[in-house]
């Protein structure tokens, strides 16, 4: 029996929750453990309640449970959405001084633990985070040694926080320590591998880290949740690798600058989440007709307009897939996992080059909080090649070709003349309205599709390929799936996971075809991979598991929600 | 340099006989002439409008993008590659009207740009309509009984924040209009030359003969040049409105591309650079 906790830290904004994330987390990836975290928070900068799930376990996991083995709560006014999630197995460590009367009734498993005034004793009560952090790390028997290096890079810049922190989780740790030898903590933690010692890294770090990679030397945005994590990344790192990073007026600069940035030879990027990304779709369309290459990260949030600005949703597809006017190819990414964002979104560079065309990496806020682990990231995996040419005299930038990309110039690399132009063109780039131009350049553009499509990447499939029942999903869904099915076993079950979702890989009509049910599981409320699907192969999805309440699914409403279907019944 | 080195063939200009946009085409090309920059090392980006069409209508590299959109453009052109002479060129719709909130910007973040605007307080692509500096009680097919809004002041917003080279012009006049882009050209940041250009076909108002009695040509010293309150004076003064470099910023403030930390230990294009791999790797091996 593989052992496995989910924990889950509450606190308000400000409150420090994400700094005993950070700590824990880390602690325990170096010390051995598998662990994946996860965390929904409110759109305020302070106080309301926060969470965050950490999995700790034997194995490998990414994926959010609903099931809570330790609930640490640092302050009461615990929300619905957690309530709902306590069981009777449920441990609860908390503060009686802070809490109060919430948890004081018997069907609770309460332990309590003076956070607050160990705080105040060694380094002041906002130190109860790192106090709660210690307490952790000790009833994991995590080595002190390491929770005091990550202290000592949390706050090593200013001594004076650091030795208030370090006082506060020593007394902490003491105090862990003391509730092991009592034997009042009653979970059985999970056994660490010496040998394991994991990358950490969300997915803010992986879209970034993976463009960088790709050669991302140019990232413009107007900040919006979540898309801004990438921005404050390259922002943060800019001088480190030498690129140009520029917070813009708003997200129609942000799309065009980028392009202006392409066509003299950059990588650009604009960063941003639905609502922004609304504002950049002249910028795809222009994308488009002047094949200049583009990529955009659009983190998804619920909508329409505002929405829910810190909350996640799968709503956009359809969205990145229509935007712009006119007719013309593009390509969307939906990375599932941190490694594939990485892989993606360093592969989104190359296409865009390679094919003149907007690509987009299609992420979520739940897949860009989430902090996975990894073994590595195939930083050299594939070769850097560029993909424009050095122009010579009478250089035609739209020169008709049989596969429809034209050798692209920039500009100030050549003797020839770039020119580049948003209306219909001749191969010069010259204004045409000549109706044979028109249709001979539309088809050229359009035969581009032809080249993506050859080169889509294929599914993941995980289980029997020829199941009867088959379980479509795409980005952040996928590794959530791929759990809830291990949690059903069921072997006619099996998922197929989109990475890429346009253009779709040829498999996907062979794995459609051979369902004798298709259930396709997605974030939004319509079904818009559903949607896509039927497009292409004719096939209604028999069964569509949607969630839309603003937080992933969690694996078991994925498990449960197959279940039913199983059995014939029509999900909630 | 011949400014015919920037004459492009063949050639179909589609301005209306007696535009003003021509004078300013030819003007381009002289300045550009001899100030010896050849085509390969120039960009000549535009948004939509008759005037956006310039660049089609001479040698160069040219992007000609979204209405509009020309400034955070020709920002992305400079930034990736400040070696470029980098100018954006629209009208007064493009540039003062749908682009309005990037002008606002540019004049803050001060990337080394040549901005022409070919002001001449109408729509003309879109036959006739009023623009952002169009006069009040102009009458066109759309403002039926008169113009209400205020007309935008270009130059005084400029100067008002904090633009790096304001100048205005007037399309007829050549010689200066030539004169003042080089000038915009050589200074090291963002330059604004507001051209005042006739529209023959729709501006019955702000004509040839208009523009001659309400402008004259206005001489400044260099001190008096950095004086922003005597540029905002000027700027706000006419008619008759006064021509010539009305404010230029005592060299020294760095433009945008010069303050980027992509080029501080490197000077060397975006185009010509690989990615940081083992800089990746580095940073990756932090996240255990």
């Amino acid at each position: 029996m593989v052992r496995e906790l989910s924990i889950v830290l509450c606190g308000a904004a400000g409150q420090g929750v994400q700094t005993v994330e950070v700590l824990l987390v880390r602690a325990l990836g170096r010390s051995g453990f598998h662990v994946f975290s996860t965390k929904e928070s409110m759109s305020r900068v302070r106080g309301g309640n926060n969470s965050t799930e950490i999995r700790v376990s034997e194995e490998h996991t990414e994926a959010f449970v609903d099931r809570i083995d330790l609930l640490v709560p640092l302050n009461s006014g615990l929300r619905k959405n957690i309530w709902k999630r306590l069981g009777p197995d449920t441990l609860v460590l908390g503060d009686r001084e802070e809490l109060k009367e919430e948890f004081a009734s018997k069907e609770f498993r309460f332990l309590d633990v003076p956070f607050l005034e160990i705080a105040r004793e060694a380094g002041g009560a906002v130190t109860a985070n790192s106090v709660a952090a210690a307490v952790l790390c000790a009833l994991f028997r995590i080595e002190f040694e390491i929770l005091d290096d990550l202290l000592k890079e949390r706050f090593g810049k200013t001594p004076e926080v650091l030795e208030k922190n370090l006082l506060s989780a020593k007394k902490g740790y003491e105090q862990g320590v003391r509730l092991l030898e009592e034997g009042v903590f009653a979970l059985k933690t999970p056994k660490p591998d010496p040998n394991w010692r994991p990358l950490l890294i969300d997915g803010h770090k992986a879209v970034s880290l993976g463009s960088l990679a790709g050669g991302c030397n140019f990232v413009t945005a107007y900040p919006m949740s979540p898309g801004s994590g990438v921005l404050a990344f390259m922002a943060q790192n800019a001088s480190r690798f030498q690129i140009v990073v520029e917070q813009v007026e708003d997200e129609i600069a942000a799309v065009n600058m980028a392009l202006g940035a392409w066509s003299a030879g950059a990588r650009g990027m604009a960063t941003t989440s639905g609502g922004g990304f609304a504002l950049m779709e002249e910028g795809i369309s222009l994308s488009a007709v002047t094949e200049i290459p583009l990529v955009i990260h659009l983190g998804q949030r619920p909508g329409p307009a505002t929405g829910m600005a810190t909350r996640t949703e799968q709503a956009d597809l359809e969205l990145a897939l229509y935007a712009g006017h006119g007719e013309f190819p593009r390509v969307l990414f939906a990375p599932g996992n941190a490694r594939e964002a990485f892989e993606l979104s360093r592969l989104a560079f190359d296409w865009a080059d390679r094919y003149q065309v907007p690509v987009f990496i299609l992420t979520d806020e739940y897949l860009l909080d989430s902090i996975f682990e990894l073994e590595s990231l195939p930083v050299e995996s594939e070769p850097f090649s560029r993909h424009f040419v050095e122009t010579e005299p009478g250089y035609a930038r739209y020169r008709v070709t049989e596969n429809g990309v034209s050798p692209r110039g920039i500009f100030g690399h050549g003797r020839g003349l770039v020119r580049i132009d948003s209306h219909e063109h001749d191969e010069k780039g010259h204004i045409e309205e000549d109706f044979d131009v028109r249709e001979r350049m539309q088809k050229k553009r359009m035969s581009k599709l032809r080249l993506l499509e050859a080169a889509a990447l294929p599914p993941t499939v995980k289980g029997d390929p020829q199941a009867q029942t088959k379980v479509f999903c795409w980005g952040s869904t996928g590794p959530i799936v791929a759990e809830a099915l291990d949690l059903l076993g069921r072997e006619d079950v099996s998922m197929v996971h989109l990475k890429q979702v346009y253009p779709l890989h040829p498999s996907v009509r062979t794995l459609v075809e051979q369902a004798r049910r298709v259930v396709v599981a997605e974030g939004n409320s319509t079904g818009q991979l559903a949607r896509l699907i039927r497009l292409y192969t004719g096939r209604e999805a028999e069964h569509r598991l949607l969630n839309f309440r603003g937080h992933q699914f969690s694996v078991e409403e994925v498990s449960e929600g197959l279940g039913k279907i199983l059995e014939g019944g029509e999900p909630e | 340099m011949n400014p015919r080195e920037y004459d492009i063939e063949p050639v179909d200009l589609s301005w209306c006989p007696g535009c003003g946009n021509f004078q300013i085409l030819s003007a381009l090309k002289e300045a550009l002439a001899e100030l010896k920059i050849p085509p390969q090392e120039v960009v000549l980006v535009s948004g939509i409008g008759q005037a956006a069409k310039t660049p089609h209508f001479m040698k160069g590299h040219i992007i000609q993008g979204l209405h509009g959109r020309a400034l955070p453009v020709a920002t992305g052109v400079k930034a990736a590659n400040p070696g470029l002479t980098v100018l954006a060129i629209g009208g007064d719709g493009d540039m003062y009207g749908e682009g309005g909130n990037h002008l606002l910007h540019t004049i803050r973040r001060n990337p080394d740009l040549t901005n022409l605007v070919h002001n001449n307080m109408v729509y003309g692509l879109t036959k006739g309509q009023a623009s952002p500096t169009s006069p009040l009680g102009l009458k066109t097919p759309v403002q039926v009984e008169g113009v209400i809004s205020e007309p935008l002041n270009p130059v005084a917003l400029a100067i008002s924040q904090g633009a790096s080279f304001v100048a205005r012009s007037f399309s007829a006049e050549t010689e200066l209009t030539k004169d003042l882009i080089k000038a915009a050209i050589r200074h090291k940041g963002y330059a604004l030359v507001d051209i005042f250009q006739p529209c023959v076909s729709f501006n019955k108002v702000n004509t040839y003969k208009w523009f001659r009695e309400n402008t004259f040509v206005q001489e400044s010293s260099p001190e008096e040049l950095r004086d922003r309150r005597r540029a905002m004076e000027l700027a706000l003064s006419g008619p008759p409105f006064p021509l010539g470099i009305l404010y230029r910023e005592a060299s020294g403030r760095p433009s945008f591309e010069n303050l980027l930390p992509a080029y501080r230990r490197n000077s060397e294009p975006l185009w010509k650079r690989t990615p940081d791999r083992d800089g990746i790797e580095a940073y990756v091996e932090t996240l255990r």
